[in-house]
């Protein structure tokens, strides 16, 4: 499948992948200070009639922005290609691997079928924005403490998707777990610790809320 | 993706005048709710809408008590549903058939207005490059001598045997079910079992419903006895797969004896398919192991096989009587 286009808020063609990026979200954080001045109405009316380029305001690990989009453009394209938050992994594309589950206002989802023209007013939190002040979420110290990965590359969406579970009341027993973890694919099968994981986090996180 | 114009509309009603109706070949406009059929299908180029009108928000969510029947809201989403106590008490089929289906993300996004029309995941249609009535009317069915393991035995015919892939629709078509649906004409109710339409010689054509028309709800009239009601779905993995067969199953009973059973299937069919011979067969019937297989191959005596997936009229059967023994195994106290 062809990848969709990022923000049409970057100034200039997109020359290639990560490294470039960098200098490519400073312009674009450049052009959304520009673009937020008086957007609101012209936003407005573009919804009403259809647009290709949709502006959406949103909020992401916190932080606030208002974007202007390629109507294509998914959240999670969104977030690794213009936002460099690469912890959000791509896997199938298809919402048939979870590696790319966030939550938005507080629920799982994959964010590889989630348009960013759909998310006016969501709050999504990413594996980067589950930390707190450096010290680790329990459920990310869950993983590590029972080998809940060994590559490593399912494991973002992994976590993401374990602290959805527990927050949705499915993670009570090992075969709840099983089944409501059943959205994250592991190639290299470590889901023996990934539910030992979720066990052991699910008193933490049921606190947290 | 086909680049495409993205607009929300301020309700239900303005959104059937946006639409731009989408024509069989994939063009025109599309409604946009939880997404997760749409996009999937975008990324793949087999649709290739020109805008997406964005409904979510605007279709009516939620569970409640109407004029003595159970309202859905066409904005549900398949997680909100699948927990709701008055589907898990009074109806667990239709409870059973939502968390058995998709992956807890999917749910969380997927409405139940866009749940009964869920494409198949025959993978022909799904490839561009195959030839798929379906997709492409008059190009032919690669399925019908290719590799057609998952693909449907009843309801099929020459031109395409792709199977109807969602699970709630074969438990919804138990019970007598109105579909509320707003047009361009206004608003109207199609009965349940109207709504999806044999593939014969249009298969592009999959439902009663016009181009702009927009599902907004579920009026489900349920009987008191629709506790004693399962999902039963056998597949390739224990969770998050389609059925390879399935059997929505309830049961009146009266001690050992029934007195009206309902079957609906999945997995197996072209469209979610109620089997009423078999249904007449078991009214008055001990259940037993014998009467329950009976009743299967009664369901699939006009079943067709089509090489790789011939294992599917015995599998069906024996769901069949599967789900039978489980309903029949409900205890008033053991449903939740």
């Amino acid at each position: 499948m062809a990848k969709t286009p990022g923000g049409t808020n970057r100034e200039g063609p997109r020359v290639s992948r990560r490294g470039l990026l960098q200098g490519s979200v400073a312009s674009g954080a450049a052009a959304l200070g520009n673009f937020a001045g008086g957007a609101a109405q012209a936003q407005a009316d573009a919804q009403a009639t259809g647009s290709t380029t949709p502006t959406v305001s949103f909020s992401i690990n916190g932080k606030t922005q208002t974007a202007t989009l390629d109507a294509r453009t998914t959240l999670l394209d969104y977030l690794r290609e213009d936002l460099d938050l690469t912890g959000t992994k791509v896997g199938c594309n298809h919402a048939q691997c979870g590696a790319c589950t966030v939550l938005i206002d507080g629920a799982r989802v994959n964010s590889c079928l989630t348009l960013m023209a759909t998310l006016e007013g969501s709050e999504v939190t990413t594996i980067e924005g589950i930390s707190d002040e450096g010290e680790l979420h329990p459920m990310q110290q869950a993983f590590i403490d029972n080998d809940g990965f060994q590559c490593g590359y399912c494991t973002p969406g992994q976590i993401m998707s374990a602290i959805g579970c527990v927050r949705e009341g499915h993670a009570g027993s090992a075969p709840e777990i099983r089944e409501y973890m059943s959205g994250n694919l592991c190639r290299c099968g470590a889901y023996k610790g990934i539910v030992a994981a979720v066990e052991q986090a699910r008193d933490q996180v049921e606190e947290a809320g | 993706m086909k680049s495409f114009a993205y607009q929300k509309p301020a309700s239900a009603q303005a959104a059937v005048g946006m639409v731009d109706p989408m024509s069989a070949a994939g063009q025109g406009g599309a409604f946009l709710a939880g997404g997760t059929t749409v996009l999937d299908l975008m990324k793949l180029h087999v649709l290739t809408p020109d805008s997406l009108t964005d409904v979510k928000t605007l279709l009516p969510a939620g569970i409640e008590e109407r004029d003595g029947a159970l309202y859905v809201g066409a904005g549900t989403t398949m997680a909100a549903a699948a927990e709701h106590p008055a589907f898990r008490d009074r109806a667990p089929a239709l409870s059973d058939a939502l968390w058995k289906a998709a992956s807890p993300q999917l749910r969380n996004v997927a409405t139940l207005g866009g749940n009964v029309l869920q494409r198949t995941r025959c993978p022909y249609f799904r490839d561009v490059a195959s030839a798929c009535n379906k997709r492409e009317p008059g190009s032919g069915c690669a399925a019908t001598e290719g590799v057609n393991r998952l693909l449907a035995v009843l309801g099929t015919s020459e031109d395409c045997i792709a199977t109807y892939a969602g699970d709630w629709a074969n438990a919804l078509i138990l019970f007598d079910t109105q579909v509320e649906v707003t047009g361009p004409e206004g608003d109207r109710t199609i009965a349940f079992e109207d709504l999806h339409t044999l593939p014969g010689d249009t298969p592009a054509v999959e439902t009663t419903l016009g181009d702009a028309d927009l599902i907004t709800g579920y009026l489900i009239d349920l009987p008191d006895w629709a506790w004693r009601s399962v999902y039963t779905k056998v597949r390739d993995r224990e969770s998050y797969a389609f059925a390879v067969a399935s059997a929505a199953v309830a049961l009146d009973m009266e001690e050992d004896t029934i007195r009206e059973a309902r079957i609906g299937l999945g997995g197996v069919a072209t469209v979610p398919w109620r089997a009423r011979a078999a249904e007449d067969y078991l009214a008055g019937k001990t259940l037993t192991e014998e009467t329950g297989l009976e009743a299967g191959r009664i369901a699939f005596a006009d079943a067709r096989g089509w090489g790789h997936n011939d294992f599917k009229i015995p599998l069906g059967q024996q769901t069949i009587l599967r789900g039978l023994m489980e309903a029949a195994a409900l205890t008033r106290e053991g449903t939740q």
